[in-house]
């Protein structure tokens, strides 16, 4: 039953990443994806009776933490560069 | 002494690299005494060797250096010193350093001086390699050694582009030639299992069956000959050759170099006596490049020019006498031949060196008396290659000419009428260029006229010994010295009455081409215009047969065409060029097609992501 809800959640938040076009809503449904996938970690724990599942999720806490750290103020930098949300406008950044 | 053969072909060496590698740091007299000390120091060792010889009897073997071992079979550096290598080898250092000594004279205001005598010594090195080796290998590397140090002395001044062309025509018409001797070197080897020379003469002559056609071989090394001595059909390279200094045409393109043909065909007599095919082929092309050289010869106006082809008719002449048979007398024309041709070109260099580098005959004139001993030894000289009696040219064209005739092993009276007709046209082109050299009114321009001098002491006293040589060295009966290495041919029994008859026929020859030219040249009323019949044979002669155009048109041009379009144009540009655009331009546009899936859009991106996860997951589900 969870993972059938990690699934969900990791294939909603991938559909949002690639459907939608506002960068602050492809950063949740990243951050959806990501909870999918710890989701699914801790029910693979619970049902194979093993904490490494769980002291994982942890971690993934962490550093997605540090992630949306950077990534807020990145995008913040980009909005006020060019007062846009939509990523789009941002195509030129390719090499 | 031990060694002795060795050190023969090292000094000229020694010389070459203390000249060549600091000859110009030491100055022109180190350089002088070096580069002439050894080649005569080499002449004595020659003598010395020449005395053992004869008191031992048996040729001197000497082996150098094993230079590989291929499955038992040895190469060797290996020399060999029996009469006529003593004959070659003795005019080779002898001759060789009195130019050597000449050279200094001529050659002193050269910027290059001890580049020069390098040259000149790595010449002697190559040429003494060439008539001491034992076997084909070792004479093949002498060969083409002399035919770089040719190279280097035609090309020797190479600023000025013609010169450079010259050596360059020469170098690559003798590797034509070379190519003939090579196919004949790896018949002979196949064959024989050896490139020994004594043993392939033993092994012709033993009266067994040979292994391999005598004629073919024959021909083969012929071919090598042709180009070396300048016969026809490779004679175009030798007038060429006159660009280089007078004193290297002297030594390398008269006496001695142009002369390895004649002596690679005497020393394997041994093959051409039995092919008579082979003999009758050298004999062919000696009498007609004899008789047409001499033909050209005659319009020519270069002072060089009329002597360069004057050697190609003489070493026809040599060839004629190799082609029926009588080695002896050819190894006997090539010493006379050496001695006066050499003073010729040593004359004309001093004829050159007093009018300050003037080579047009149509400018000079009346010179006897302003540099009296060139025209005395030039005249001695011309006289002697005229075969005037008694000096040296009489007596071996005249054993020519008479076994040409008489000889059991091809001679006839066609051979004998055309080498006769060449010996009368020799007489009046020689004479020609003496009387319009030294005799009549001065027709050089003041300038010229004001500063003619004779030349210094070393080079006169050379002309000098040359001149008595080409007078005197008649008189030694070398072909009966080299008989029994080389036999004399037998003279047909029903013609012997005719010797006598025949001696007085060339001696009237000789004398009617000097009364023809005194004649012609001798009076004032030389400028009158000539017959009209006469001019267009003039305008042949005097084009030299038109054959350089000839092989301009038929070979050059054709090789050009081919090279340009064909392997330029098709090969290298399209082919080639052609792949490796074409491989890169395939690249760059597939390239071109996928850079656009890089269009910055970061949906498409992820997109592509999972389609890709999707793909590779669903094909591991099919082939998990």
């Amino acid at each position: 039953m969870l993972i059938a809800v990690s699934m969900a959640l990791f294939a909603l938040g991938l559909l949002g990443v690639i459907v939608r076009r506002n960068v602050l809503i492809m950063l949740m449904c990243m951050e959806l994806m990501l909870n999918g996938v710890s989701l699914s970690l801790v029910a693979f724990a619970q049902q194979m009776a093993s904490v490494s599942g769980a002291v994982l999720v942890f971690l993934i806490f962490v550093v997605a933490t540090a992630e949306i750290a950077i990534a807020i103020p990145i995008v913040l930098l980009l909005v006020r560069h060019k007062h846009a949300m939509d990523l789009d406008a941002y195509a030129d950044l390719k090499g | 002494m031990q060694h002795a053969l060795s050190l023969i072909v090292g000094l000229p060496l020694v010389g070459f690299l203390l000249n060549g590698l600091i000859g110009h740091r030491l100055g022109k007299r180190f350089v002088s005494v070096v580069g002439c000390g050894l080649p005569v120091l080499a002449f004595l060792v020659v003598v010395k060797c020449l005395l053992d010889l004869e008191q031992g009897g048996a040729p001197l073997v000497e082996t150098a250096y094993t230079w590989a071992l291929i499955g038992g079979r040895a190469f060797e550096i290996a020399f060999y010193f029996d009469r006529l290598t003593a004959v070659m080898a003795l005019i080779v250092t002898g001759v060789g350093s009195l130019i050597h000594i000449y050279s200094i004279g001529y050659m002193k205001e050269d910027a290059s001086y001890a580049r020069y005598f390098a040259y000149l010594n790595l010449f002697l090195f190559f040429m003494l390699m060439l008539v001491l080796g034992k076997s084909l290998l070792v004479l093949f590397v002498g060969w083409e050694g002399v035919g770089l140090a040719s190279y280097l002395l035609i090309g020797f001044w190479f600023e000025d582009p013609d010169k450079a062309r010259a050596g360059k025509k020469a170098f690559i018409t003798n590797r034509i030639g070379d190519t003939g001797f090579l196919l004949g070197m790896f018949v002979l080897y196949q064959a024989f299992g050896t490139l020994d020379m004594v043993t392939i003469n033993g092994a012709f002559s033993s009266g067994a069956a040979p292994a391999v056609s005598a004629s073919l071989v024959g021909i083969l090394l012929f071919i090598g000959a042709c180009g070396k001595s300048a016969q026809i059909p490779l004679h175009v390279w030798l007038p060429d050759a006159m660009a280089g200094p007078t004193p290297v045409s002297a030594l390398i393109h008269a006496a001695t170099m142009v002369t390895a043909g004649v002596y690679l065909v005497a020393r394997l007599s041994g093959i051409y006596l039995h092919a008579p095919e082979a003999s009758a082929v050298v004999a062919t092309v000696g009498v007609t490049t004899a008789f047409f050289a001499a033909t050209v010869a005659i319009a020519q106006t270069d002072i060089k020019k009329v002597l360069a082809y004057s050697t190609i008719s003489q070493l026809g002449f040599m060839f004629v006498a190799l082609g029926v048979g009588a080695y002896g007398v050819a190894i006997f024309h090539l010493y006379t031949h050496a001695f006066f041709k050499a003073c010729l070109f040593l004359a004309a260099g001093s004829v050159i060196h007093a009018l300050g580098g003037e080579q047009d005959i149509r400018k000079m004139g009346g010179l006897a008396r302003r540099i009296p001993i060139t025209f005395v030894t030039f005249a001695v000289a011309t006289a002697a290659i005229a075969g005037i009696p008694p000096l040296a040219g009489f007596f071996s064209k005249d054993e020519v000419l008479w076994f040409a005739f008489a000889s059991t092993r091809g001679g006839s009276t066609l051979l004998y009428v055309a080498a006769a007709g060449t010996a009368l046209l020799t007489s009046f082109y020689m004479f020609r260029l003496l009387w319009l050299t030294f005799f009549g009114a001065s027709r050089m321009s003041a300038e010229t006229e004001h500063h003619v001098h004779e030349s210094p002491p070393s080079m006169t006293g050379v002309l000098i010994v040359l001149a008595v040589l080409s007078a005197v060295s008649g008189f030694l009966a070398l072909p009966h010295y080299l008989e029994p290495l080389l036999p004399v041919p037998q003279a047909l029994p029903q013609l012997e009455h005719l010797e006598t008859p025949l001696v007085l026929v060339s001696v009237a020859l000789s004398l009617l081409g000097l009364i023809g030219a005194a004649f012609l040249f001798g009076s004032a009323h030389r400028a009158d215009p000539m017959p009209h019949a006469l001019q267009g044979l003039h305008r042949l002669l005097s084009g030299k047969y038109y054959v350089d155009e000839a092989y301009d048109r038929l070979i050059a041009r054709p090789l050009y065409w081919i090279s340009e379009r064909v392997f330029l144009r098709l090969g290298d540009q399209r082919i080639l060029d052609g792949s490796l655009n074409g491989i890169a331009a395939l690249g760059q546009r597939t390239a071109g097609v996928l850079g656009r899936v890089q269009n910055g859009s970061l949906h498409l991106y992820a997109l592509f992501v999972v389609v890709g996860v999707i793909a590779s997951l669903a094909w591991s589900w099919r082939h998990g």
